[in-house]
């Protein structure tokens, strides 16, 4: 039987070509989109996490009030002890403190007098002690582009972009000129070992890497940072997981009023990307939902299309006895036939292009010249357990759909008046 | 002859009552002879009201009219040793070792505060003669902690100024301003200075204590206190240069 209906739509190609088209440009959409919103959502989730808010970020009430503005003299204070408790509680996460800070940078000339200034976006973390998870998280080593990591106190490195803006050269003094905890005006001299470039525009447009020691000491910040964050063991935010922690560790200090007081919260509250992680967990089901929906109503035009070609044969194949049901399931199983070609068509080129895209990326850096989020400048496609599938079955219900529905013309038929229908 | 005598009576008491009453440039120019001095040697005491608590800082300033000033911090440990000078429309500021750096202070940094203080640059850059930047209006008579005040409006007469506008209660004796807000163009209020403690030297009544408050910060103010002051000195000129920054 099976064979009997592949030979049919082999020999009349007017019957499977244009509905495997359909199904495999639709399965090819579908894949592509699949892997290019899993990238991108996946992208900016990581990229928040990794350099702004961790899995969950401690803080303290007033610093978060107005995170935005990264108000340092709000600043987390007893950070060693808080971040004692939270190895102790949760020792499968890793605990970082970070400091992220405004200011100018001042390159001297010869005579010690200002030579170029330019105002940086800093960020301090843990680059010198031994086992620090922060240049992994970073990526800072595989991030340089010219000079080496830090290794003494003092060094630093500051984006690529603003070194050749300051004309800088490596091993130049830099004087950072910034607000202390405590507001007043600081001065602290840095050299420029190395210089980075994130792939993030917001990163990339001038930004400063230092060791968070040196900054506390810098900003008069002892004990004390902006923010603790913390990273799940396996890397991967869980919102589930993390509201469960931050609510454990909040709950701590229901019964207090001090506006100094920590407090955690998660990367959906505290990245605002809120929106994007409900799209993220919705999207396979948003893009299956359109994808069936438009595909059975194509289809079933294109099965009302091809009943109409196929209206005699239909009539023939009622005339010389076959039941109406039997004809009705052989174009059902035609329709799977033509669903598992187009599908597994759809799948391959879907794969292959989100490949191409996962690889190559899509640049859009020249766009974000004002974004000041932390976006990746290179959109990638991600190819996931669920690109391999998603398309493959929406592809195949789809088309039995379609033709069911275009189908049931069949049953309308008269046998009464088939030699009339056939005679005209 | 009654209507006569009514009208000669009222007209003179007008009259009295008006040569009574000094002009707002009068009274800016008294504040003025107060405040500006040729030459000071000051010490003087900070104490900045944060949000995450108190700190004191001490400084020695030398200062010649309103044109030039020289001031060293003594205290805290952190702040000893930074120094600043502004000479006219200029400011500098020096970190000693290890930075060694003087930095000149224009664009944005003049909004920065001064130490953490509710005071920013911008405030300390401003030509102390009122006169220069504002056109007075005197909007009557008030008493103001137990003192007879003068009420001023001051509007600004060009853009170089940092305060649109500001209403100003001067010490109808003394010629202090005993306490100041200054506005925006807005009519938003940006800063509320008072005078709380005032003492009497070498023929001028001076500020002992006072207090700036950044209406936009919410932090608890910043109280200035003057330590010493000595008008008789002769200050060298060597000690408004550059130079001396290092010294």
């Amino acid at each position: 039987m099976i064979k009997f209906i592949i030979n049919g739509l082999l020999r009349d190609h007017h019957r499977s070509l244009f509905p495997i088209i359909i199904v495999s440009l639709g399965v090819w959409i579908t894949v592509f989109m699949q892997a290019y919103m899993s990238g991108v959502l996946t992208d900016m989730v990581d990229t928040n996490a990794r350099f702004a808010s961790g899995h969950v970020k401690v803080m303290s009430r007033a610093y978060a009030e107005n995170a935005d503005q990264v108000p340092n003299d709000l600043a987390l204070t007893g950070v060693n002890e808080i971040m004692r408790g939270l190895n102790a509680e949760y020792p499968d996460m890793t605990w970082v403190k970070r400091i992220q800070f405004g200011g100018l940078l001042d390159i001297p000339d010869e005579n010690g007098e200002t030579k170029a200034q330019s105002s940086v976006a800093g960020m301090a973390v843990d680059l010198l002690s031994p086992g620090s998870t922060e240049i992994h998280t970073l990526n800072i080593a595989k991030s340089i582009v010219s000079g080496r990591m830090p290794e003494q106190p003092g060094e630093i490195l500051i984006s690529d972009e603003l070194a050749r803006n300051l004309g800088v050269t490596l091993g130049a003094n830099a004087t950072l000129l910034t607000s202390s905890m405590y507001g007043s005006m600081i001065m602290q001299n840095f050299t420029v070992v190395g210089t980075i470039r994130f792939g993030i525009q917001m990163m990339d447009r001038g930004a400063m890497i230092a060791d968070v020691s040196d900054i506390q000491f810098a900003l008069d910040m002892n004990d004390a940072a902006g923010g603790i964050l913390g990273y799940l063991p396996n890397r991967v935010y869980d919102d589930l997981v993390c509201q469960e922690i931050v609510g454990q560790f909040n709950s701590r200090y229901d019964n207090t009023a001090d506006e100094f007081a920590p407090v955690m919260g998660t990367l959906k509250e505290l990245s605002g990307l809120s929106d994007y992680l409900d799209l993220a967990s919705n999207a396979s089901g948003i893009i299956i939902t359109i994808f069936v929906i438009v595909m059975s109503i194509v289809l079933w035009n294109a099965g009302l299309l091809g009943g109409l070609r196929r209206f005699g044969e239909v009539g023939v194949r009622l005339a010389i006895g076959e039941h109406k049901g039997h004809i009705y399931r052989s174009m059902i199983y035609e329709s799977i036939v033509i669903g598992l070609i187009g599908s597994a068509i759809g799948t391959g080129l879907g794969l292959g292009s989100a490949y191409w895209m996962q690889v190559k990326g899509l640049d859009i850096g020249a766009l974000m010249k004002n974004v000041n989020m932390m976006i990746p400048t290179v959109f990638r496609a991600s190819i996931t357990n669920e690109t391999y599938y998603i398309g493959f079955f929406p592809g195949l219900f789809s088309t039995v759909l379609g033709t069911a529905l275009a189908g049931i013309g069949i049953y309308r038929r008269q046998t009464a008046s088939l030699f009339k229908e056939l005679e005209t | 002859m009654r209507n006569i005598l009514l009208f000669i009576v009222i007209f003179g008491l007008l009259i009295s009552v008006n040569a009574q009453t000094p002009t707002g440039e009068e009274i800016l120019k008294r504040i003025d002879q107060n405040q500006v001095f040729e030459q000071a040697i000051s010490t003087s005491t900070m104490i900045v009201h944060g949000r995450t608590g108190d700190r004191t800082i001490q400084s020695k300033a030398w200062s010649m009219g309103s044109e030039k000033a020289f001031v060293e911090y003594l205290a805290p440990a952190r702040e000893k040793g930074k120094k600043m000078l502004k000479l006219e429309k200029s400011l500098w500021i020096y970190t000693p070792e290890p930075t060694d750096r003087i930095i000149t202070i224009s664009g944005h940094l003049l909004r920065q505060s001064v130490m953490g203080s509710d005071m920013s640059y911008e405030d300390m850059m401003e030509s102390d003669e009122l006169r220069d930047n504002y056109d007075a209006n005197v909007l009557g008579k008030e008493i103001y902690n137990e003192r007879e005040c003068w009420v001023l409006e001051l509007t600004a007469n060009n853009k170089e100024v940092s305060y649109y506008s500001r209403k100003i209660w001067v010490d109808a004796e003394r010629w202090l301003p005993l306490k100041e807000e200054r506005f925006a163009k807005s009519g938003r209020m940006l800063k509320m200075t008072e005078i709380h403690e005032v003492f009497y030297q070498d023929g001028r009544w001076f500020p002992k204590r006072m207090s700036f408050k950044d209406m936009l910060s919410r932090g608890g103010g910043t109280e200035y206190i003057i330590d010493s002051i000595d008008f008789n000195v002769d200050i060298p000129e060597y000690r408004f240069t550059k130079a001396a920054l290092r010294k």
